[in-house]
């Protein structure tokens, strides 16, 4: 048997969730263990190998002294994975991102503010190119198993460009609309096997937005079902942010998105 | 990767860069000169986060789901936390199916937190490997048993919220989706089956040979009169004294020291403990019997003064919550489940403190809510709360293990740190108050 390609994981702002599902993976999938040798896993391992194949990066970059390190995963790994919403989209990290980054800090350290570094959240590909990303917050732990096998077939892995609606709809769920709520399935990219409507609740965007979403009409409809211009702006932020000021910055996304 | 420099004359560096098996970046720094400890700091160098300051302007309903994304490993505890603190701002009244459905996704938390650190990340220090991996061809009986009890674990949170990271059916009022009786059914007999797999834990933990070392310290946990308390309750010191959880801050008097970007705590010394063992100290006689039985299995006799029995704790919270959860489903399965609408607001302003124990200890949400939006938030992690007295413990273990080889040295210091089950993410997402 050939040797098995060296994998490592990488966390930077984040909640280490996407990693516990990648631990939670292996109780239906332990297979994987035997398919690839993890030679850093920090949460997880003791060991830090640095001769690695695959680089799985989750998290967002949030403060300079963190590029360096991100820089150097991209130099020694042949591919790199970003894994879920942080390190895809900025995540909730983003949400700051349209405030001012003084008050910000401000608010949460005092006059203690100047002894942390930070700065706007970025997802990782601004930092250094991407090979492919695992999207959602958490990650899907099917898509993620479904992804390493086919990188370990050479493959790119492939994530859906249509919205969580056909998935919803797949599902047979009574629209979340018609259950009174409201839901960002329209614009938002599927592959979650669209969970968070099946439990009641509507899609909150954490996959991202499809590639040509039509934002002006859901902000109608949204309008339409009662929510104000601040719920809406909850709605349209929470996972979406660097997204959506991206789309402004190029005057695509009209006024705020 | 450790460093250290060879001793001279009583004279030890330990640099641990990046503590693993813990959630989170932290380092230790140890420094003694000439017999003198000069620097003993757990640093914490994750990331600010941010959480409370993003949390303003947004609307109630949607805290839960913000905050559920401080930690993956204790989303259910924020996401509980977060809830009752906007339950109490907004004066809604939970339905006893509620509170029940509650506490049984709270016990699969638990559990999954628990197996995962006494089996995944503290094991394998007594088992001599750097992780779990060299295990599953060592003694795959032992792995498989711990991915098949968190299994049921994660399935017991996946039935009621959807997910355990990060959960969604949790909402202001109640749920949003209900566990069929069919499912309950299937997690209860589960649950029941799990039992020798439980016995089996409490024995393997009892032949591993925690390291020796006392320090009494303040322990406070959440208590009520009738049971082991997880949710709610008086916030209790086994120094004496209990407080409403509104009155957190008298409690945990928070402050910023310049190596860590996680807040500290004190109460009534320099320093107290959350968690697992100090919620054994405090609510011991309110453990279930099957759970007290393990403690005496394993030696613990409150009051417990030993750090490294954290983990023997968190074994014996495991048979309580495990225990409990078939006594929960019991009961929802006698009375049905209903779906029932999530209970309304009575209002739109207000202000709350929510407080539960998660898997590390006393967490507190507090907000202030203005016309339904988030005007003010404060979060306070049991991480944060824990560092001081991990510091004092180092301060206090250093010295005695001086004439120690310096590997064993920072083994002792790092199985220390794990022992806590720190959760750095958590603690450095980053908490101020400055209400408008």
């Amino acid at each position: 048997m050939a040797a098995r390609p060296k994998v490592a994981f990488f966390e930077f702002t984040s909640c280490e969730g996407c990693q516990l599902t990648v631990v939670d993976s292996l109780q239906t999938s332990p297979e994987l263990l035997e398919a690839v040798e993890i030679v850093r896993f920090r949460e997880a391992m003791s060991d830090k190998g640095d001769d690695y194949l695959i680089a799985f990066i989750e998290g967002s970059c949030t403060r300079p002294s963190d590029e360096a390190a991100i820089q150097a995963i991209r130099q020694q790994a042949k591919i790199v994975v970003a894994l879920g919403a942080c390190a895809h989209l900025g995540g909730i990290n983003a949400i700051r991102n349209r405030s001012d980054l003084e008050e910000t800090r401000r608010y949460v350290y005092g006059d203690k503010a100047d002894w942390y570094e930070t700065y706007p959240a970025r997802p990782i590909d601004k930092v250094i190119p991407v090979d492919a990303t695992l999207p959602g917050c958490p990650i899907d732990r099917h898509e993620f198993v479904r992804a390493v096998k086919a990188l370990l077939q050479g493959r790119v892995p492939v994530i859906p460009d249509y919205p969580v609606c056909v998935e919803c709809k797949l599902k047979e769920n009574v629209c979340v609309y018609l259950r009174g709520r409201t839901c960002l399935g329209p614009i938002a990219r599927a592959g979650c096997d669209a969970i968070c409507p099946t439990y009641g609740d509507g899609c909150e965007g954490c996959r991202g937005l499809i590639p040509q979403p039509n934002i002006e009409s859901l902000k109608q409809v949204l309008a339409e079902h009662g929510l104000s211009f601040e719920q809406t702006m909850a709605k349209m932020t929470l996972f979406l942010t660097y997204q959506t000021m991206e789309r402004e910055a190029v005057g695509d996304g009209k006024a705020n998105a | 990767m450790a460093k250290q420099t060879p001793r001279t004359g009583g004279s030890l560096r330990v640099d641990v860069h990046h503590i693993t098996r813990v959630e989170g970046h932290g380092n230790i720094v140890i420094d003694v000169h000439n017999g003198e400890l000069k620097q003993c700091e757990l640093q914490i160098v994750e990331t600010p986060r941010f959480i409370e300051a993003m949390l303003r302007g947004r609307p109630y309903g949607e805290a839960s789901h913000l905050t559920s994304r401080i930690c993956g490993i204790c989303a259910v505890g924020h996401a509980t936390a977060s809830l009752r603190a906007t339950e109490k701002a907004l004066g809604v009244e939970l339905s006893e199916q509620t509170v029940l459905l509650r506490k049984l996704n709270f016990h699969g938390e638990m559990l999954d937190s628990h197996i995962l650190h006494a089996y995944m990340l503290v094991a394998p220090d007594f088992l001599g490997v750097g992780s779990v991996i060299p295990l599953a061809t060592r003694a795959p009986e032992v792995v498989l048993r711990a991915l098949g009890m968190k299994k049921l674990a994660g399935d017991l949170c996946a039935a009621i919220c959807g997910r355990h990271t990060h959960p969604i059916a949790m909402t202001v009022g109640g749920f949003t989706h209900f566990p069929s009786s069919d499912q309950l059914e299937t997690l209860r007999q589960r649950l029941e089956a799990a039992r020798p797999d439980v016995d089996a834990t409490v024995e393997l933990f009892q032949t591993l040979k925690f390291p020796a070392f006392e320090r009494e310290t303040e322990y406070i946990a959440l208590s009520k009169p009738d049971e082991y308390c997880f949710i709610d309750g008086l916030i209790t010191s086994t120094d004496g004294g209990t407080w409403p959880v509104e009155d957190y801050r008298k409690v945990t008097n928070e402050y910023l020291v310049r190596h860590s970007s996680a807040k500290r705590t004190h109460n009534q010394r320099q320093e107290y403990m959350v968690g697992a063992l100090a919620r054994f100290n405090v609510n011991h006689d309110r453990l279930h019997p099957r759970a007290r039985a393990a403690a005496t299995t394993l030696g613990l006799k409150p009051k417990v003064t030993n750090p490294y029995l954290i983990t023997a704790a968190q074994v014996v919270e495991i048979v309580h919550c495990v225990e409990d959860a078939i006594d929960l489903t019991d009961r929802l399965l006698q009375r049905g489940i209903e779906w029932e609408a999530p209970a309304p607001p009575q209002r739109l302003t207000g202000e709350g403190v929510g407080a539960c124990d998660v898997p590390r200890g006393t967490l507190f949400h507090n907000y202030v809510i203005r016309d339904g939006l988030i005007a003010g938030a404060n979060c306070i992690i049991p991480t944060g709360q824990n560092l001081n007295n991990i510091e004092a413990d180092m301060r206090a273990l250093v010295p005695t293990i001086l004439d120690r080889k310096p590997e064993d040295i920072t083994l002792s210091l790092e199985m220390l740190v794990r022992a806590y089950d720190p959760c750095i993410s958590c603690s450095a997402h980053m908490l101020d108050v400055h209400f408008v």
